[in-house]
């Protein structure tokens, strides 16, 4: 973990998040928005990965890179011709998003190195299995997650009917 | 060569911060709903990445910022497929995705 | 007396109010007409029957062991109980006056009814626009008029009042399409209205000191059980008297409180019975139909004023005694009124005209003739009012019937339009003349007699009341042949070319003519002394005729008569003459001496533009103002932060941040300077 193989994927990493994140609100292509959105959660599931959360940096990449993005990019081939571009942005506004988003993260970066700076020394972790995951999301003791579990399985339901409710054609 | 250095939590959570400034930019800024709604997810993203180095760092033998996160993918998987329902209905009725234009059904 | 047959002539005309009013468009006007006319002659049928039963059953209930007549009240129900004392009751109260008003007002009502059969069609016999309302309307004044001549206290005489002050209205502004009937029915209203604020506080000021609004117990002892007359008896006088003077001796502006009350109360007759100066609207109200004007403008409601005083007459009385001025007030009024009224009555065209002024005259005979009543003369000007009430309700309904025929068939009000019909309508010019002779004071009519009466009595009270109002008598004789002459003779009627000539109309029309005129013919010969006096004690006129006046007067009317014959009946050039001998008088008469000019003066140019427009323009600028500017800084405001609630989620999210970063930026500060 502390190699300088991780350092620099660490890097890289890092870099990337940036870079696609400016990218992915920057760019006046919806369809390229969307692709470097999902380049934005890859590179979050190489942090995940790095972490040592294999399952949740696969839960990301299949549910929200998988699912989520190729929605975003149906919904887009459904709304928009291809070719438009974004209008350009009034440059007023544009510079106002701009400094709330830089004194937005002065302000917090302020405090992340003053205040969060101390927590070093990554502990030691073993590996979480799949067993063990499940049994936590399946139980109902102390630290498991039976009823989140059913509720939002209950919301996904209720979201998939809903979905279809709203966005189909009216009969008449 | 001996390389050692610490693994530090601010080396997560500036990047982390850093998206999530974005994310802000963009929901500030965009016109397009669907651009809208990508700052949205960015600004979510980097709010479960915060969860899990916190959980990573602090409780390394607990699995509650992990399942934190698995929820939060959920939901806005969920949220998502509304969003894009609404906006898809919106798109039928105007023709524009644009969120300035959509103000019919204000008054 | 059993209480069915007197409740049914009040509930009778109300019942086919509401039945025609509600369900008249479903019927025809031929069967509305007929009902409306059937339900009538069943009210005149009970009308005369409680007169019959009042003034001949001799029953213990109506006349004493001395042949005195009493007051009887038939039913009195409590309407509205405010307080143990203060209860407003309807009731049903015969006497002698209401007893003969029941059987003026159900005559000539139905008369009308009947009349109007006839007149409220075209020449073609196709039935007006609204005519199943003017039946309606028609029912709703008779209940009205009975209601209030048979009122037993003075609130209920008020409520009635305005009744038949509303249905007036109504039926002066029946052509409702015709600017100048609606104008006219306003008129109308407004000024009896404002009359009748005078009224409302001389009875509220009256009751307050008498503490009751019965007339039995304001004007006698208590009726029941007693066996005295009901007018009032010495011991009442005095207890009346005292009550007044014990609660406010000072009085107000020089005049006892009673005398005050009893003006304001007469005020409220003045406005309903067209007094100077307050007479301005019963001209104007000649808009309405004929038929109305012979009802309502001539013969019942415009004597309400005379009934009111008659029906208070004890009081003003007593007043008199103790050394008052309303019964003065009564008589001057009346004096100037009458005379006024005779004047211009001879230089109007409009021959509807002429007989509203001739009714004004004539109703202020009446209040002339209660003015001068005293006990001296065993008040028989009382007696001589009434009766004349009585026979000028007949004549003068006959002559606006007549009228009403003259106009429908030539379909005009002016004389000028008529001259010479005295061969195409021979049974409306016998009638008519037999009207004329009937209010010139013609030795039989029945005019004679009543107006001899109240001459009489004015050469009892003082020699000047004597021969003014034989003057105005003088007058009454020649504008009404004026008016006979200038239909009927001046000269040969020109028939214009395509017109029919005008000819008698339908018998609905001229039978009520024949009756009217039988009765105006015939009436006069009623000893009325027998029957309705003050004190309900009889009094032989006969005995004590004055042969002397009465000879004068018959002597005046028959010069006057001759003296319109000579200038009105061929077409000569007298009548220029003499406008031209006085053009000045001849003018003001013409313009009714310009009251309603000098009424236009002082509501608009002195009360509507010295007092209303200040009023409201402080109203709309500063009250509306301060209002409206309210409202305005309200609406801007509302304006200003409506951006807040936009909608726009973008602009929440910046309040967000802002609100966001400034938090952060607070922490910040405070943990660089205290940490």
């Amino acid at each position: 973990m502390d190699s300088v193989g991780s350092l620099i994927l660490y890097f890289v990493v890092a870099f990337a998040i940036m870079v696609f994140s400016v990218l992915a609100v920057t760019t006046r292509k919806i369809l390229r928005s969307a692709t470097f959105l999902l380049f934005a959660l890859f590179a979050t599931a190489a942090v995940y990965f790095m972490l040592g959360y294999q399952f949740l940096g696969a839960v990301q990449i299949a549910v929200y890179a998988g699912g989520i993005v190729v929605l975003f990019v149906f919904s887009i081939l459904l709304t928009s011709q291809p070719g438009d571009n974004a209008k350009p942005l009034a440059s007023k506004k544009r510079t106002l998003g701009f400094l709330g988003a830089i004194a937005m993260f002065v302000i917090c970066a302020w405090a992340l190195v003053d205040r969060v700076a101390m927590l070093v020394n990554i502990p030691e972790m073993e590996e979480h299995t799949m067993h063990k995951i499940g049994e936590a999301l399946m139980g109902t003791g102390h630290n498991q997650y039976l009823l989140p579990f059913e509720a939002i399985s209950v919301l996904l339901l209720a979201c998939i009917i809903g979905g279809i409710v709203v966005a189909r054609k009216k009969n008449d | 060569m001996n390389f050692e250095f610490e693994w530090n939590s601010i080396m997560f959570l500036i990047p982390s911060l850093f998206m999530f400034c974005c994310g802000v930019y963009g929901f500030l800024t965009r016109r397009n709903m669907i651009a809208i709604l990508i700052s949205l997810e960015l600004m979510l993203n980097a709010v479960d990445m915060n969860f899990v180095v916190f959980n990573r760092f602090l409780y390394p033998g607990q699995l509650d910022g992990m399942f934190f996160t698995l929820f939060a993918i959920a939901i806005a998987a969920a949220e998502t497929a509304i969003a894009i329902a609404i906006i898809i209905n919106a798109f039928r009725i105007s023709r524009d995705i644009d969120v300035k234009d959509l103000s019919k059904m204000k008054f | 007396m059993e209480a069915t047959i007197p409740v049914l002539i009040l509930a009778m005309p109300l019942l086919m109010f509401l039945f025609l009013g509600l369900f008249g468009k479903f019927l025809s006007p031929r069967v509305s007409g007929i009902i409306g006319t059937a339900g009538m002659g069943v009210v005149l049928l009970m009308c005369y029957y409680t007169a019959y039963v009042y003034f001949f059953s001799g029953s213990p209930e109506f006349i004493n062991a001395e042949g005195n007549r009493l007051q009887a009240i038939i039913c009195n129900v409590d309407w509205l109980q405010f307080t143990d004392n203060l209860i407003i009751r309807l009731g049903f109260l015969l006497d002698p006056i209401s007893a003969m008003m029941l059987v003026v007002i159900s005559t000539i009502s139905f008369m009308v009814h009947l009349y109007s059969n006839g007149y409220m069609r075209d020449h073609h016999g196709v039935y007006e626009r609204g005519f199943q309302r003017f039946y309606a309307f028609l029912a709703l004044f008779s209940f009205s008029m009975l209601g209030l001549v048979v009122a037993t206290n003075i609130f209920q005489m008020y409520i009635f009042w305005e009744l038949v002050g509303a249905s007036s209205y109504l039926l002066i502004g029946f052509y409702f399409t015709k600017p100048s009937a609606v104008a006219a029915s306003k008129k109308a209203f407004i000024v009896t209205r404002f009359a009748d604020l005078g009224f409302l506080i001389g009875i509220l000021v009256l009751s307050y000191y008498t503490g009751t609004f019965n007339f039995t117990d304001m004007t006698s002892v208590p009726v029941a059980g007693m066996n005295d007359v009901y007018a009032v008896s010495a011991e009442t006088a005095t207890g009346v008297f005292n009550i007044f003077q014990s609660k406010a001796a000072a009085g107000f502006m020089g005049c006892s409180v009673m005398t005050w009350a009893l003006v304001l109360i007469f005020m409220g007759g003045m406005g309903k019975s067209a007094m100077m100066p307050l007479h301005i609207w019963l001209p104007d109200a000649m808009e309405g139909p004929t038929p109305v004007s012979a009802l309502i403008h001539a013969a019942t409601m415009v004597v309400a004023g005379v009934y009111l005083v008659a029906r208070l007459f004890p009081l003003f009385l007593v007043n008199a005694e103790f050394g008052g001025y309303a019964l003065d007030v009564v008589t001057w009024v009346g004096a100037i009124t009458a005379a006024y009224a005779a004047m211009v009555a001879c230089t109007q065209l409009d021959i509807k005209r002429v007989l509203a002024f001739s009714t004004i005259s004539q109703i202020a005979f009446m209040m002339v003739s209660l003015g001068v009543s005293r006990e001296e003369f065993h008040n028989l000007g009382y007696m001589a009012s009434m009766f004349h009430l009585f026979t000028h309700a007949m004549f003068k309904a006959l002559l606006f019937l007549g009228a009403g025929a003259l106009i429908h068939a030539v379909g005009s009000n002016d004389y000028t339009d008529m001259h010479g019909l005295r061969k195409h309508m021979p049974i409306t010019h016998i009638t008519f003349l037999i009207g004329c002779l009937s209010i010139a004071g013609i030795i039989p009519f029945s005019g004679f007699f009543s107006k001899d009466e109240i001459l009489s009595s004015c050469f009892g009270n003082s020699i000047f009341a004597y021969v003014w109002m034989s003057a105005v008598a003088a007058l009454t004789a020649f504008y009404m042949f004026r008016l006979y002459f200038l239909i009927f003779w001046w000269k040969e009627h020109k028939v214009h070319e395509g017109h029919h000539a005008p000819k008698d109309q339908p018998w609905t029309m001229t039978l009520p003519l024949i009756i009217l005129a039988v009765v105006a013919t015939l009436c006069g010969l009623i000893p009325f002394g027998n029957y309705v006096t003050w004190d309900g004690h009889p009094y032989d006129f006969m005995a004590h005729f004055n042969w002397t006046i009465a000879g004068i007067s018959l002597a005046v009317a028959v010069i006057a008569i001759l003296v319109a014959a000579r200038m009105y009946k061929t077409e000569n050039p007298l009548p220029a003459k003499m406008r031209q001998a006085m053009p000045r008088l001849w003018d003001w008469c013409r313009n009714r001496f310009y009251f309603d000019e000098l009424y236009m003066f002082i509501t608009h140019k002195i009360i509507f533009d010295k007092i209303c427009r200040p009023i409201a323009w402080f109203d709309r600028h500063i009250i509306d103002g301060t209002m409206d500017g309210l409202a305005t800084i309200t609406n801007k405001a509302s304006y200003a932060i409506r951006g807040l609630q936009s909608g726009n989620t973008q602009n929440y999210v910046w309040v967000y941040l802002i609100g966001a970063l400034a938090l952060g930026g607070v922490t910040v500060a405070v943990i660089f300077l205290f940490c």
